[in-house]
């Protein structure tokens, strides 16, 4: 016996005798070791998947400048949130900065999970150990959770650079995107582990295409029949549009905690359905 | 070569009796019994072994052991915990080393076993140098900074088992754990199961190939259909179930069946497979020559050992391997 093992596996041991067990959070479901999730995915992600990580934040750059720049040419000013004149580019940088989170957030949550848990095995190889999946869960969607703040703090530069960011409070973007991500990260963690193939993750991209052009993003919600607003009104990216175009604006209201309540929801279902389902996958 | 630590004191404190005590454990799904009231015992220090074709309901035992698969019903305890509300408890006294590697292929081989024992909660000061011994104990220092997917199938295997002892386990459990290898890789990873063995490890393990089962098991169960058919050692297994000697006749596929019933009398027992006729008896030569008396001319003719091979034809009626 060495002297190193002995502490460690006391300090291991420690939170994990019988008699500290009814001290576990959420009991089997949370070992309260997220970090190490967290940790492991960024080693993995540094140094590869760069060309990825800046598509992901440059798609909707060209769309700021193409459509903000060239179509709002054409168009002029448009009628803000708060029901001021404001520049085109100023109305649709915000919902694309929404996008920029989905994208992010998504791409992590659905095709990176999809390859661990159907080909990496990696989460067979976590839950075999003292992790809970919930820390699992977490530690996955925190990771998308990095990769969408950091396409949000990028693209509000670029809006910064461009003129569109006018008031401090519209910094407000930045976190206000993170929640964004959260939402889609969760609830596309939770999708992805009913999937069973490659082709299934088509739909994937089959529901953010539409998503992203319908979702209000470059045109009021107004132009719709009732029908299709409602419709539009019950996806998760109306919802993001409308919280961060307000917030940009500095036209906080009751809406804007109604959209930010949207992806509370949308963050907790998405996580006890990710947590259930990795117990029920590696853990039954 | 450098030995391999482990803790002398029980990982649960105070604890004593046999590390895995299973009483009728059962695991069902919908209709179907994988596991159907099997139990047994295993004392500390160990090398028990569960010997059986695919599907006989191995894994899923070893999945329960493991804390990754509740129990439909019966008694299991781990170390004194039942797995079913103690899973991260029990998950951390345990090496898992399962029957496909799932080593982590966007770390390099260092960084699998400092992720993996983080995973267990472990400090990086207590993770350096054990990740340095346990590659040493793997022999795999010189490709610590390699990547996973160009090591070979034998050092991916002793990988996942320098893996498994990060945690600095009391039970190893090892699902199949030399399927796929060549036999010089096999022999490797037997010699360092050995040192474990050696250095206290209670090595639980499955697998369809009897000669490793007789190479590392001090006892075992022979499992099918999810019942234990036999236990013992591999030994008194094939004493009990077996004779010393077996001839192996092969006259070609057509006409095995029919030149069995010419052998009648020879041996103590005679088994007619497919492509090959055995005869079970003490003495093998004295039973071949009784064979050429007779004036039967096989293509091929063979003396060997009775093995546990031996042991789960007579019990269940069909080969191991099929």
């Amino acid at each position: 016996m060495s002297t190193g093992p002995q502490t460690g596996a006391a300090e291991f041991l420690a939170p994990t005798s019988p008699g500290v067990a009814g001290n576990r959070f959420l009991g089997s479901l949370y070992a309260r070791n997220i970090r190490a999730v967290f940790a492991r995915g960024l080693k993995a992600t540094w140094g590869t998947n760069w060309s990825i990580m800046i598509s992901g934040f440059v798609e909707p750059v060209l769309y700021l400048l193409a459509m903000g720049i060239g179509l709002g040419a054409l168009i002029g000013t448009v009628t803000g949130p708060g029901g001021e004149q404001i520049s085109y580019a100023a109305y649709i940088a915000p919902a694309l900065l929404a996008v920029s989170a989905m994208n992010g957030a998504v791409y992590d949550s659905t095709m990176n999970v999809f390859f661990k848990l159907n080909y990496a095995r990696l989460y067979e190889g976590m839950l075999a150990t003292s992790l809970g999946p919930l820390d699992v869960a977490l530690g996955e969607i925190l990771l998308a959770l990095l990769r969408g703040a950091m396409y949000a703090t990028g693209f509000t530069a670029v809006m910064a650079a461009m003129g569109l960011v006018t008031s401090p409070t519209a910094l407000l973007m930045i976190p206000a995107a993170v929640v964004v991500a959260f939402g889609f990260a969760s609830f596309g963690m939770a999708i992805t582990s009913y999937m069973k193939t490659f082709q299934q993750l088509d739909w994937v991209s089959f529901v953010m295409l539409p998503m992203f052009l319908f979702s209000a993003t470059f045109y009021p919600l107004s132009v719709y029949p009732q029908a299709v607003q409602w419709l539009i009104q019950a996806l998760p990216l109306w919802h993001g549009v409308e919280m961060l175009r307000q917030i940009s604006a500095g036209a906080f209201s009751l809406a804007t905690a109604g959209h930010l309540l949207y992806f509370v929801v949308m963050i907790a279902i998405g996580l006890m359905v990710t947590t259930r389902r990795l117990e029920a996958l590696f853990q039954k | 070569m450098p030995q391999i630590t482990t803790s002398k004191t029980s990982a649960v404190s105070g604890f004593q009796g046999p590390v895995i005590a299973a009483s009728n454990l059962t695991k069902s799904y919908g209709d179907f019994t994988a596991v159907d009231g099997i139990s047994f015992a295993v004392p500390a220090g160990e090398a028990f072994g569960l010997l059986g074709p695919n599907g006989a309901g191995k894994s899923t035992t070893m999945k329960m052991i493991g804390g990754v698969s509740r129990r439909t019903s019966g008694e299991l305890a781990i170390m004194g915990l039942d797995p079913n509300t103690n899973g991260p408890e029990v998950r951390a006294h345990l090496g898992v080393v399962p029957q496909q590697d799932n080593l982590d292929e966007e770390l390099r081989v260092r960084d699998n076993l400092l992720a993996y024992g983080r995973y267990f909660g472990l400090p990086k000061s207590y993770l350096q140098p054990k990740a340095d011994e346990l590659l040493e104990f793997a022999q795999l220092t010189d490709k610590a900074k390699a990547r996973v997917d160009d090591l070979s199938g034998g050092m991916k295997r002793r990988l996942t088992i320098a893996r498994s002892l990060i945690n600095d386990p009391r039970i190893l459990l090892l699902d199949e754990p030399t399927t796929g290898l060549d036999p010089q890789a096999r022999h490797i990873l037997w010699d360092r199961l050995f040192r474990l063995k050696e250095a206290g490890v209670t090595l639980i393990l499955t697998t369809h190939y009897m000669d490793e089962a007789e190479q590392l098991c001090d006892r075992l169960i022979v499992v099918d259909k999810g019942t234990i058919m036999a236990e013992g050692s591999p030994a008194a297994l094939i004493r009990t179930h077996s004779s010393r000697e077996v001839v192996e006749l092969r006259f070609g596929s057509e006409r095995n069946t029919t030149v069995a019933a010419e052998l009648d009398g020879i041996g103590e027992r005679l088994e007619t497979l497919p492509d090959r006729v055995l005869i079970y008896a003490n003495d093998g030569e004295a039973a071949l020559e009784a064979v050429s008396a007779r004036g039967l001319r096989p293509i091929t003719s063979l003396v060997r050992r009775s093995s546990l091979e031996d042991v789960f034809l007579r019990l269940t009626g069909r080969s191991l391997v099929d």
